[in-house]
């Protein structure tokens, strides 16, 4: 669902300034009620909770804030996070590859239900997600139990666990993203790079991919983001091992509960820092994009 | 197991050979095996066997144990706070997502486009984390929370705080639908009607408002499908006490901690009908929004 509204916000242009048509314009006192209210809902839901997350993690000094990265479970819970955006990353940039091309380069009956499928990973709940990998998988109550009691494969509470509820929640955003940007870009160029003679992988590395680079580039990111975020699927297939199967939004939560606040909004910062970044990029691209079409 | 895949499979494949793909099968642009191949198997793989695996161990389990699972109190009273707060958390969102769509694309003022890239935080931020601030921000001796606790309002540990996670978490939902069809909207429409002797709000009422309705729904109803799923944000600010701030999908996860995987299926299962049934609507409200952009068009 969030890739269908991702999709959707093209950069706003400046609106005109409208006090010079009154008829189509509202008076100034409802204008600046209006963003006042708007501006004020913003602040209070988001600008507030982004700002009390570096206060809170902060207000007993800089050098516990430190700290919390010299201890040795957060260090496991970062490499561990890492790990799993490592895996999960690049399952699901093939994937978004494939799926876009297939959908955007082809027309084929079907597409609008293929897409459906796609979206699903959207409409489940993250617990569900994890509860699903579950009942496959655990070496208890799984359909596969036994060959993996057998063969001494550990995947629930355990590190392959924790990649596959994370690929399955990142599955569409790249997808997502790329797809409205090929289907925009069109079959013509990839028409003449063929006419001329360049080969299918040519044809894709040489004009799709530099056509796309920047809506590819965006979906990464915001998988990665969403990745190392992912708290609910995880926290069902992992066990919160810590020191063990414990990533970060987990001892996040484990340091929490334990009543050590500043050092779960410790690494809670670093994790905010990565989602404001990933806004950053999201709003340099459309920048960038706006600009070329104001050039063309 | 194997045959509820392989026909999910079916359903997901299209059909090979129909006539205009049989055309399109000496196609110019190569790949289409390849591509549609990896996208069918990852998808089969990933998405459509897992979520059968929950509907088959629930077929699995005979009728009167997963009614008792399913309608149990401590479960029947988390429907009603995940469904009522999640609705509630949707109509907050359509209001205000409305006004902070309406002021973006109608209005300019100062630092209009920090407040824009803004939106998407929810989108970005992970919901533990969301969790986290917003406990530390509303309760009782947090920034807002002082604001809140001298006037009777408990706005963390209760069904407040849940309400105020899942408005968080479906902010931009609401905001990002509206927005690009308040984009598109033909100013000469509303020129018109005001050149017609219609005031200001009756323009707004008849001639802006109907336009946006399907786009607004959209918003509400991806909004709600995300608020009755959400888990991460709200197990820090809402106190997880059974029958009162306790969600469905923390029920789940209780029944999986002590091992009670049929009764975790069980009301999976009927959280996932949920869902999907959001997720038709949502596509067939879509599907009117941009039906109604084309007749316009």
């Amino acid at each position: 669902m969030a890739g269908i509204i991702t999709r959707a916000s093209s950069p706003p242009p400046p609106a005109p300034a409208t006090s010079a048509r009154a008829a189509t314009a509202e008076p100034a006192w409802i204008r600046w009620l209006l963003i006042t209210i708007g501006v004020g809902f913003l602040v209070f839901f988001l600008l507030l909770p982004l700002v009390a997350i570096f206060h809170e993690a902060f207000k007993r000094g800089v050098a516990l804030y430190f700290a919390t990265f010299q201890d040795q479970y957060a260090l496991h819970a970062i490499r561990m996070t890492l790990t799993v955006a490592a895996i999960s990353v690049p399952l699901n940039l093939l994937f978004g590859l494939a799926a876009a091309w297939a959908i955007t380069k082809f027309t084929f009956r079907g597409k609008s239900l293929l897409v459906t499928v796609l979206d699903l990973p959207f409409a489940v709940s993250p617990v569900i997600a994890g509860l699903m990998f579950v009942l496959i998988f655990s070496t208890t109550h799984g359909w596969l139990a036994d060959p993996l009691r057998n063969a001494d494969i550990q995947i629930i509470f355990a590190l392959p666990g924790i990649a596959l509820a994370t690929v399955f929640i990142t599955l569409p955003f790249i997808a997502r993203e790329l797809i409205p940007v090929m289907q925009a870009q069109g079959r013509d160029e990839e028409y003449a790079a063929l006419t001329l003679g360049a080969g299918g992988w040519r044809t894709f590395l040489t004009v799709t991919l530099p056509n796309v680079k920047w809506g590819l580039f965006y979906g990464v990111v915001l998988c990665n983001a969403r990745a190392m975020g992912e708290f609910g699927a995880v926290a069902v297939v992992s066990g919160n091992i810590k020191g063990r199967t414990s990533t970060m939004p987990l001892y996040i939560e484990t340091l929490y509960f334990e009543y050590q606040s500043a050092a779960a909004f410790a690494l809670a910062s670093v994790l905010s820092l990565l989602a404001v970044a990933t806004l950053a990029l999201k709003n340099f691209i459309e920048w960038r994009a706006a600009r070329a079409r104001f050039k063309a | 197991m194997n045959s509820e895949a392989a026909n999910q499979r079916t359903q997901a494949a299209p059909d090979p050979k129909p006539d205009k793909a049989r055309r399109l099968s000496r196609r110019v642009i190569p790949g289409f095996g390849l591509s549609m191949g990896i996208t069918i198997t990852w998808l089969t793989l990933m998405v459509l066997i897992p979520l059968a695996a929950v509907f088959i161990r629930t077929s699995g389990m005979g009728w009167e144990e997963f009614w008792r699972a399913v309608t149990s109190r401590q479960v029947v009273a988390s429907y009603k706070v995940t469904f009522g707060v999640s609705l509630l958390a949707a109509m907050t969102n359509a209001v205000f997502g409305f006004i902070v769509a309406w002021i973006l694309t109608r209005y300019r003022f100062p630092m209009r486009k920090l407040v824009d890239a803004l939106v998407d935080l929810p989108f970005a931020l992970p919901t533990a984390v969301a969790g986290l601030a917003l406990t530390a921000l509303y309760a009782e001796t947090g920034w807002l929370g002082q604001l809140f606790y001298p006037l009777g309002i408990e706005t963390a540990y209760s069904r407040t705080g849940i309400f105020i996670a899942l408005t968080f978490i479906g902010l931009p939902f609401v905001v990002r639908t509206v927005q690009p069809v308040l984009e598109d909207f033909d100013r000469e429409v509303e020129e018109a009607a005001a050149s017609l002797g219609a005031g200001r709000l009756r323009t707004f009422v008849s001639v802006v408002l109907p336009a946006l309705v399907p786009a607004l729904l959209t918003g509400f109803a991806l909004a709600f499908a995300r608020a009755v799923g959400e888990y991460g944000s709200v197990i820090f600010i809402s106190g997880n006490m059974p029958m009162r701030t306790e969600i469905t999908p923390l029920v789940i996860v209780k029944h999986l901690e002590n091992y009670n995987y049929p009764h975790a299926t069980a009301v999976a299962c009927v959280m996932l009908v949920a869902s999907f049934a959001m997720l038709l609507v949502v596509n067939l409200l879509q599907r009117w929004s941009e039906s109604i952009g084309q007749a316009r068009g």
